[in-house]
């Protein structure tokens, strides 16, 4: 079973670096951008069989590692 | 006065931190990541600067969640005294000892130069050694130090008088000017800047001495 986490700054989190971004693509020529946000994507595989049990595995991972919850707000798709 | 100073892979501050200890006059036992329990009569655990785990993940995950990180949890639980510096300060983030979160520069750069910090508060053992708002100047070595925390826990730790010290000019984008906070007992301290790069003359400036002076003579009375 495969899991893929997606974490994102939580809204109203400044995101320096996606703002960089942002401004890179104008420069670019790519207009009309009017905002930039950046996270990250974790892949997993896993030996678990249920469903919902590794949903609910994985979401702990998240709150104990994956995801910095102070600053960070997380979703998990198992396929 | 005993101190521990803990090592990760990646670690790179851990000697200068053990030898700003031993300057001010504690003894000071190296530990390593691994191990599960500090040494006995451990009175201040140092967390040092570096890379820990190359920032895997984000600076200060990894090293938040090792066999170390337990016991060093349960000697602050205990009341025990703590100082993170730069990646130590994100480490104690991490591991929920302060308050917020230190992202990345507002500026995108890491940076490495001298800073000017005003000591916010006399009102703990790391800085009772220092006048009130007295100007430090300090090396700061970081690439993510800008402190982001919510407005709710920002007016907490500004009403309780925990923001130990401050920018003067701020070079990270760090909310309020924070370079360093306390926790609410005022016994675990992470800051971003490096005290333990300026304890000699030889460094080129010796304004951190009295933060571990301080602690030392804290600890050392009772």
């Amino acid at each position: 079973m495969k899991a893929r986490v997606t974490v994102m700054l939580k809204t109203g989190v400044l995101d320096v670096q996606g703002e960089a971004v942002r401004r890179a693509l104008g420069t670019l020529g790519f207009e009309g951008v009017e905002a930039v946000r950046q996270g990250k994507v974790i892949e997993l595989d896993l030996a678990a069989t249920d469903r919902a049990a590794a949903e609910a595995e994985v979401k702990a991972m998240c709150e104990k590692l994956l995801a910095n919850t102070v600053i960070e707000k997380y979703s998990v798709e198992i396929a | 006065m005993k101190a521990a100073v803990i090592t990760f892979p990646g670690s790179n501050c851990d000697r200068d931190l053990a030898v700003a200890f031993e300057r001010a006059g504690a003894e000071v036992v190296r530990v390593w990541h691994k191990d599960s329990a500090l040494p006995q009569g451990v009175d201040v655990v140092g967390v040092p600067g570096g890379f820990s785990f190359g920032d895997y993940l984000r600076c200060g995950a990894i090293a938040a969640q090792s066999p170390i990180a337990a016991a060093v949890k349960a000697h602050a639980d205990r009341g025990g005294y703590v100082i993170g510096i730069c990646n130590g300060f994100q480490v104690l983030t991490e591991m929920q000892l302060l308050p917020g979160a230190l992202m990345r520069n507002a500026g995108l750069k890491f940076i490495c130069k001298p800073v000017v910090l005003e000591v916010a508060t006399t009102a703990s053992a790391f800085t009772e050694g220092y006048g009130a708002g007295q100007r430090l100047t300090v090396p700061v070595a970081h690439h993510d130090g800008n402190y982001t925390v919510d407005a709710e826990t920002l007016a907490r730790i500004r009403d309780e008088d925990r923001i130990a010290f401050r920018y003067g000019d701020n070079p990270n984008g760090s909310m309020a000017d924070i370079a360093g906070v306390l926790s609410a007992n005022r016994r675990v301290l992470g800051m971003m800047p490096h005290p333990e790069r300026v304890v000699d003359a030889a460094h080129g400036g010796t304004d951190g001495a009295a933060l571990f002076a301080g602690l030392v003579g804290k600890m050392a009375l009772a």
